[in-house]
């Protein structure tokens, strides 16, 4: 039996500092040559589990068997000694370095001592010769695609000699377009005899592409099963635990005033990258207007200069006619603007502070929160008690550190805190990203009562999916510039937004115009 | 609070103890290197501070300054500054209060109060300009408040050893201080003076400052997570200058308070050592204003031993000072112990486990 697997782990168990248990007694196994999937819900355990083959977490228990012996994997260093390699889902890269740099670090060829960038070159073209990945070697990070940054990732494994290599969610970042490409590679590289763990939630990619597959959930291992012989179905139910979700419940929307107004934006970044060019939309109360687009298309600048942690460099931005221009953030959220941001764990929460404190950051300074400059402690326990009810934060009480939290908990504390204040305008970006199924349901349906409600909202967003069930009408994003609007969302194809977020089509400035009348 | 929790409070002071005792352990071996007579030396060390009245006066004399400027350095750390200019404002802060002590004649009440708000204002000022210097200019706090340090004490030396020097005195020390300036002995035989008060007023309030207070809210989000403050409307920039000026402040003050309960003239010849103290201390107190008072006696008691140690036996009073390093280097070693309390931690939520899935 132990021969046909590659590679082996038994009764994983990893324990986070603090307190967490992110795996229990895992089983898992994967057979030579396969693509195999690893799924599951966020939270439910895959990275750490592949953090722990990859050697960056240390399990309590459990042991790891590779080519029929037990190894100790205790770095990563160590990992890709064995040739067990990893792609993270954030690309380990240094943006400012040539792909051949990138390619060759921590073993960098060197002639007379010095470091030999003609060697780096040409290893790199060596390498991507011979499995037929092309990359020009001389191109700085920065300035490639984010399919291109995957494949010097890819690469970079590959030159390190990998037989095992793991891709942790790789099509997260990518349009359906780069990912059909990337799953050509991956079957390249199978066919070369390569064994993949590819880590996903999206049930179609794992049809398409792996043989076997683990499922996950709640750090336990449920089953593994050849791909062919289950259905999406199958698999779902295996991952939540229960039978499919229920969409949506989505009234017609009931428009109103216009609630914001953004003019003629444009923005240049630190390095002089004309990152903003002209967007102008406007949103009425009662509509969810999507933004799709990849990110880092400048949809960041948008919400951060609406809600004035950006100041605008030139444009307007109207919240019910008032000029936002100037004003402090406090100021921006008086006048009933929320906001959710992309980047959780930055600017969303203060991992170290609790829930409570976490919860009262808008709004600790008002009337009913203080006693005289003392802070009313019954009050705010009161509200994050009432908060955590009601947006059902999974926590061990209000004054537990929110780092203690999963991700999907973590912004949930984020959306209570946002969607409390009764904003006019709700800036929602990426509110969704990297959250388990609940919570993102949860959120979704947060910013529909929000719409019926009156308010205004702006669903910035990559997941597809997530765009054409919430929203009312969209626009698309590419390059800092507005390339296409959709009135409406219906009948619209995955494939066509793919186009347009891709730039491979355009509309016409009239039929952008539509969008600000 | 939740058992994680609990179990990590446990190891801060855990560590705190170690940290002690280890350094204790190292002491004593190097007294027995260094002494004839070890486990007399040893004793001396350990229990000399309390074996006369004069020194036990002694500990709580070098704790009252000791506090100000640990409390001062808790404000401005937990608002992520590492700002180390609360040794020049207390150094400056002192050469203020001598300034208003020779040079403004008040009766006795209000005398005192003057000049430590004096003090205090010039201890503010040395303060606030490496935080003006850091949210404006992005200036790195913790070299910009070393370099003040320099300015603060070269400025204090020119009013010290020009305006207000004292040629009659024979060395480097201003005049006299004004009678009704000093500030009066508490107890006999000791010189333990009226400041004790304020001392433990300054870490009562620091402690409501910062765990009670709206403005204790802010300088914790914009300390833990700058960018979650300034996302939230907080004012980050104000808050910043703000705690470091309270945080100078309480560092010019503690210097008056030392001047009028110490000394009769302004003598330090430099930097006193008093505000990096009060860095070391707020390590040791995990920058919590409410256990400021004990790293204080700790740091005092150790001192006061090891003068005793070198007054009446054969050890150095160098020793006192690998000691200290050594419990500073093991308290703010953060994985000092961490492989024990993830154990126990990790220990703790197996058993959590067994219990739910028993339900």
């Amino acid at each position: 039996m132990e021969q046909e697997y590659v590679l082996s782990m038994q009764n994983i168990t990893k324990i986070y500092k603090d307190g967490f248990v992110a795996n229990k007694n895992i089983d898992f196994s994967v057979r030579k040559g396969d693509i195999h999937g690893l799924v599951g819900e966020n939270g439910a355990g895959k990275s750490t589990l592949m953090k722990v083959l990859f050697g960056q977490e240390l399990p309590e228990t459990g042991k790891i068997f590779f080519k029929g012996e037990e190894v100790n994997i205790s770095s990563p260093l160590a990992a890709l000694k064995l040739g067990i390699g990893m792609v993270h889902q954030h690309f380990m890269l240094v943006p400012s370095l040539t792909v051949a740099e990138n390619m060759v670090f921590g073993m960098e060829p060197t002639k007379g001592g010095l470091f030999d960038f003609k060697e780096a070159v040409r290893l790199t073209e060596e390498v991507a010769q011979k499995y037929g990945l092309p990359i020009d070697p001389n191109m700085k990070i920065r300035d490639l695609y984010v399919g291109q940054k995957q494949r010097v990732e890819i690469l970079k494994m590959l030159l390190r000699n990998v037989e095992v290599l793991i891709l942790d969610e790789p099509t997260a970042v990518l349009t359906p377009q780069e990912t059909q490409e990337l799953f050509v590679q991956l079957v390249k590289l199978k066919e070369q005899g390569y064994t993949i763990i590819f880590i996903s939630h999206k049930l179609g990619e794992i049809k398409q592409i792996c043989d076997r597959l683990t499922v996950l959930r709640d750090g336990c291992s449920i089953q593994t099963v050849d791909v062919d012989s289950v259905t999406e179905q199958d698999i779902s139910r295996m991952m939540v635990g229960r039978n499919a979700v229920n969409s949506l419940v989505k009234t017609p929307p009931k428009i109103g005033q216009v609630k914001l107004r953004v003019k003629r934006l444009n923005y240049f970044n630190g390095f002089g990258k004309h990152v903003l060019q002209n967007v102008s939309f406007q949103v009425r109360g009662g509509e969810i207007l999507g933004i799709a687009g990849i990110e880092g298309n400048g949809q960041r600048e948008i919400s951060e200069m609406i809600t004035g942690i950006d100041s605008i460099q030139s444009g307007e931005i109207l919240v019910n006619g008032t000029c936002v221009k100037g004003k402090s953030v406090r100021e921006i959220r008086e006048m009933g603007v929320a906001h959710i941001s992309e980047d959780r764990m930055t600017y969303g929460a203060a991992a170290e502070a609790s829930i409570e404190q976490n919860l009262i950051s808008d709004r600790f300074y008002k009337k009913q929160y203080q006693r005289g400059q003392i802070l009313n402690k019954k009050v705010i326990q009161r509200t994050s008690r009432e908060l955590i009810k009601s947006f059902t934060i999974k926590c061990d009480g209000g004054s537990a550190p929110v780092k203690t939290l999963s991700g999907g908990n973590i912004q949930k504390v984020v959306a209570a805190r946002e969607f409390s204040q009764s904003p006019q305008v709700m800036v929602a970006n990426q509110p969704t990203r990297g959250i388990d199924v609940g919570a993102s349901e949860l959120i979704r349906e947060k910013l529909i009562a929000l719409r019926d409600e009156g308010a205004a909202v702006l669903l910035i967003s990559a997941d597809m999916g997530e765009l054409r069930e919430v929203s009312d009408s969209l626009i698309v994003l590419c390059n800092g510039k507005i390339v296409a609007y959709f009135e409406t969302v219906e009948g619209l194809s995955e494939n066509e937004l793919g186009e347009y977020m891709l730039g491979l089509k355009e509309q016409t400035p009239e039929e952008i115009g539509r969008c600000f009348q | 609070m939740n058992k994680t929790k609990k179990i990590e409070a446990f190891f801060f002071v855990l560590r705190d103890l170690c940290a002690i005792g280890i350094a204790l352990l190292i002491s004593l071996i190097l007294i027995f290197a260094v002494s004839q007579d070890g486990w007399g030396a040893f004793r001396l060390f350990l229990f000399g501070p309390l074996q006369t009245v004069s020194r036990m006066g002694y500990i709580v004399e070098k704790m009252i300054p000791l506090m100000f400027t640990g409390v001062g350095v808790c404000l401005m750390v937990r608002c992520g500054q590492m700002n180390m200019g609360s040794e020049g404002a207390f150094y400056l802060g002192g050469v203020a209060c001598a300034a208003a002590a020779i040079k403004i004649a008040l009766p006795a009440g209000i005398h005192p109060l003057v000049c430590m708000l004096a003090a205090g204002v010039v201890g503010a000022l040395a303060c606030g300009v490496t935080a003006v210097l850091h949210t404006k200019f992005h200036a790195l706090t913790i070299v910009t408040s070393l370099m003040m340090n320099y300015i603060c004490l070269y400025l204090g030396q020119y009013f010290i050893n020009h305006p207000l020097w004292d040629s009659m005195s024979g060395y480097q020390a201003s005049f006299k201080y004004a009678q009704t300036a000093l500030l009066p002995k508490l107890f006999s035989r000791t010189n333990i003076h009226a400041g004790l008060f304020a001392a433990v007023a300054v870490v009562i309030l620091g402690h409501i400052l910062l765990e009670k207070s709206t403005f204790g809210y802010r300088i914790k989000m914009v300390g833990t997570n700058l960018h979650f403050a300034r996302y939230s409307g907080i004012n980050v920039t104000a808050t910043i200058i703000i705690c470091e000026l309270i945080g100078g402040f309480l560092a010019g003050f503690g210097g008056a308070v030392e001047q009028l309960g110490m000394y009769k003239r302004f003598e330090y010849s430099g930097l006193s050592g008093h505000g990096f103290d009060g860095v070391m201390i707020a390590v040791i107190a995990g920058n919590n204003p409410k256990y400021i008072p004990l790293a204080a006696l700790f740091l005092a008691y150790v001192r006061v031993g090891a003068e005793a140690m070198a007054r009446m036996s054969d050890v150095p009073p160098e020793l006192v000072s690998i000691v200290q390093s050594v419990v500073i280097m093991l308290v703010v070693a953060e994985k000092f112990l961490a492989g024990w309390k993830h154990r126990v931690i990790a220990k703790q939520s197996m058993k959590d486990l067994a219990l739910t899935e028993v339900k």
